[in-house]
């Protein structure tokens, strides 16, 4: 049991990859550290009991690396995809110490698959956890347990008593009881918002109930409100959230990876009046797939159908949701709930369009459509062939951009650009200061285990001073 | 299934993944494949994002358990035999009761109670008890009739499985992965033996038991070749070929089996099939009966003690090879029977290798 009488050295608020390296850091460091998740143990580990891997640089082949990753190739990847939405110095930063941290995430319990197996088209950027994020969760906290760091599930912090930045207590409810818990210093590793569908409503109004959430739905944000309450400064748009496009029968919260569909490319995809409304073919699927989410999100009732026939069932990663066959298009529309008129017109509009052409889904190919709009710009392919398969649609919310401000020691910023006294932060909670727009695989790890090894070795430092 | 093919982040753990990577839909065949695969090492379970109380409720150790005894049933030979798979611990234990009783009684009644009760030393000592030729047939009845049903039972895997030939190659990476328990390793790194920590022993104790049992054999196999072409009768020196084989197997039989069954006992109870534990323990208390009989028959050959202890030696060894086909030993041949169709589709003319991107 433990005792709420003491004062720790370091409170960590959160209980993912960000505040396990936080937590084990500072432990590490000597530190008395109590972490507090809001979750279950079964549910533990935030969104990063979905994640799969972790982008790393490195000069040379590693064990679980292939080839080389350096830093320059690293940072234009990254100013690609946030468009320049970054801080060079914090981000360069954290590219260059992730070359360092599998050695220590290793010595730490984390299992890495060897480079070779499976999936080679990112095993030269990337570091695949054996097993996924929650076995690097469960090895974590197995560390963190045997080395003595104290944890709490079932608690939720609700309030941070800071006084000009410098933090004393925090108010707690754990298992359903209100405590209060003071520490020398804190971190806060709680993650974004998205779980908290009253606060999405906020910028995108009731259409967020048609939301599915694919990570935690503990990620309420209330951390992070309070501390922007209390002149912290904020950082990335409150109103962007990274949003794919998945199955529409997922489950509202943690369907996590199986939930995505790869089919779009080699579809039409059609509103729920059995239209459609984008080019299905602009790029490759993993440069579009974010933008999906945004699409569909915009059209009314927040679905969208995605339609196949039988030339392109094996070309997409297999789903978890079969499809819905039929040997017609209006039967389709009958099973989907589209009215059938309109979505024959649909397909005989767009099989009428599509010019000949080669058709290769490993190129940018030839078969495109001429005449209608929106146009299909690539593997573009006469919906002719039964049976018909459909899949619905909806956004499916990963993470959300609004974070605090921190600096490179992970310190908390206050509006004024003063640092915080004693509060840090790691992970989700301020991701946004690098990764302030997009998505770049596996980067959301590395910046949770950069800043949790850092944050939790400040906070050691200054709780021994 | 489906959501594991569309997750595949267990892919580095074992065979299953990457034979379940080779398909899109999953036929009974396939799911019979996979689940004799499956060398429940729970790796899968505790890394598993959608395990209970995850709505999606995955728990692939547990389901193909059960799935696994439903295939033992439906390979066995003869057909008709399969009902002993309903309630197999029961039914193993009493063969192995039957076994030994039925044994010590005939021997009672055929022997007068001073030749049972006495010292017996020097060459055929043992045979005074049971006469050789009656411990030849039966031995001889029972163990190659096992290997028959297991035979007829491996066919009948391989045809449900798809068929197909086989080559060299893929006999000798199948043995390979038999022989090594390759599947037990986790990726490198240990299975999840008890719970969420990593841990080789499962694989040791089953090493330990497998080997064991292997030894045990070879020591009856250079004991009758000692027998009957180079004339030595039983019981051999201390330091014999066969002695020194018997001991070292039954020690090992006794280590992998005790060990194992403490695993079960201490084990979490999530990923199991707790249904079919009974005929999990009745094998490994059979074989580890076994072991202890004949070395305690070993250690006590020269006293009064030996024609009772024979006797029971004798009856538990019959009790095994009668159920061998039976009981959960018959594992070991669907379990190298899917290894040999795993080598064979992972060959590198079929092996396209297909790959996922990141989450």
């Amino acid at each position: 049991m433990v005792d709420f009488s003491r004062v720790w050295d370091v409170l960590v608020i959160g209980g993912g990859n960000a505040a396990l390296c936080a937590a084990i850091t500072a432990r590490e460091a000597g530190a008395s550290v109590l972490l507090l998740e809001h979750a279950p143990r079964d549910f533990r580990g935030g969104n990063s009991r979905h994640t799969r891997n972790l982008r790393a640089m490195h000069e040379r082949p590693t064990s679980v690396l292939t080839e080389a990753y350096l830093e320059d190739e690293y940072w234009d990847d990254l100013l690609r995809v946030t468009s320049g939405n970054t801080d060079e110095a914090l981000a360069r930063m954290t590219i260059r110490v992730s070359a360092q941290v599998t050695p220590w995430m290793e010595a730490a319990g984390v299992r890495f698959q060897p480079s070779l197996t499976g999936t080679l088209n990112l095993s030269r950027t990337n570091a695949f956890f054996l097993g996924g994020g929650k076995a690097l969760v469960n090895a974590y906290y197995a560390t963190a347990e045997r080395m003595g760091v104290d944890i709490l599930y079932d608690t939720e912090v609700q309030t941070i008593d800071c006084d000009d930045g410098f933090c004393r207590s925090a108010s707690i409810s754990s298992k359903g009881f209100p405590e209060t818990v003071r520490a020398r210093t804190m971190v806060a590793a709680s993650g974004g918002f998205q779980g908290n569908i009253e606060w999405l409503k906020q910028y995108w109004g009731e259409a967020a109930d048609n939301f599915l959430i694919r990570g935690t739905p503990y990620a309420k944000g209330r951390v992070l409100r309070n501390l922007l309450d209390q002149e912290v400064a904020p950082v990335g748009d409150p109103t962007q959230c990274h949003a794919v496009a998945i199955d529409a029968r997922a489950p509202k919260f943690d369907g996590g990876i199986v939930t995505r569909l790869d089919c779009v490319p080699f579809s039409i995809v059609v509103d729920r009046a059995g239209k459609r409304f984008y080019d299905e073919g602009e790029d490759f699927w993993p440069k579009r797939y974010a933008i999906w989410g945004r699409l569909v999100a915009q059209q009314p009732g927040q679905i969208a159908y995605s339609i196949i026939d039988a030339k392109s069932e094996k070309l997409f990663m297999p789903s978890a949701f079969p499809a819905i066959r039929a040997d017609s298009i209006a039967e389709l529309a009958g099973k989907l709930g589209l009215p059938a008129e309109a979505l024959q017109e649909t397909v005989q509009r767009f099989n009428a369009a599509v010019q000949p052409g080669r058709f290769d889904n490993m190129t940018l190919d030839e078969c495109r459509t001429a005449g209608i709009e929106p146009p299909k710009t690539h593997w573009a392919r006469a919906i002719d062939t039964p049976p018909f398969a459909g899949y619905p649609l909806r956004p499916g919310i990963t993470f959300t951009y609004l974070g605090v401000r921190v600096n490179e020691q992970a310190r908390v910023l206050m509006k004024d650009g003063r640092p915080s006294g004693n509060l840090f932060a790691s992970g989700e909670i301020m991701a946004g200061n690098i990764l302030g727009r997009g998505y770049l695989a596996g980067f959301g790890m590395t910046i949770g285990t950069v800043f949790g090894r850092i944050a939790g070795r400040e906070a050691a430092r200054h709780a021994a001073n | 299934m489906e959501i594991c093919n569309a997750c595949r982040y267990c892919e580095g753990y074992c065979a299953v993944f990457p034979a379940m990577e080779l398909r899109r839909a999953f036929s009974d065949q396939d799911l019979n494949y996979l689940a004799n695969l499956c060398h429940n090492c729970r790796g899968c379970y505790y890394a598993c994002q959608y395990a209970p109380p995850h709505e999606f409720g995955i728990n692939l150790p547990k389901v193909f358990a059960e799935l696994r005894v439903q295939t033992y049933a439906q390979y066995a030979w003869p057909a008709p035999l399969a009902r002993a798979f309903e309630r197999n611990g029961v039914l193993v234990s009493l063969i192995a009761a039957f076994g030994v009783a039925a044994v010590l009684i005939l021997t009672m009644l055929l022997q007068s109670s001073g030749v049972l009760y006495s010292a017996h030393v020097g060459p055929g000592a043992f045979y005074t008890v049971i006469p050789y030729p009656v411990m030849l047939v039966l031995s001889a009845i029972t163990f190659v009739f096992a290997l028959l049903a297991f035979a007829m039972g491996f066919r009948n895997f391989w045809r449900d499985t798809g068929g197909g030939p086989v080559d060299g190659r893929a006999i000798g990476r199948a043995l390979h992965d038999v022989f090594t328990l390759r599947n037990l390793g986790g990726g490198g790194h240990g299975c999840n033996d008890l719970d969420e920590s990593f841990s080789g022993a499962r694989r040791w104790l089953h090493h330990a038991m497998f080997y064991g049992f292997l030894l045990c054999f070879a020591a009856t196999c250079t004991a009758s070749l000692y027998q009957d072409f180079l004339g030595m009768r039983p019981p051999y020196g201390w330091f014999s070929l066969p002695v020194v084989l018997g001991t070292a197997g039954g020690i090992g039989l006794l280590v992998g089996t005790v060990g194992l069954f403490g695993m079960k006992l201490i084990g979490d109870p999530a990923p199991t099939a707790r249904r079919l534990l009974g005929m999990d323990v009745a094998l490994l208390m059979l074989l580890a009966a076994t072991s202890l009989t004949g070395l305690l028959l070993l250690a006590l050959r020269a006293t009064a003690a030996m024609g009772v202890l024979l006797a029971v030696h004798f009856g538990f060894v019959l009790a095994l090879f009668l159920v061998l086909p039976y009981s959960k030993f018959v594992h070991g041949v669907y379990r190298s029977a899917a290894l040999l169709r795993y080598a064979v589709e992972m060959t590198p003319s079929r092996a396209s290798s297909s790959s996922s991107a990141a989450s």
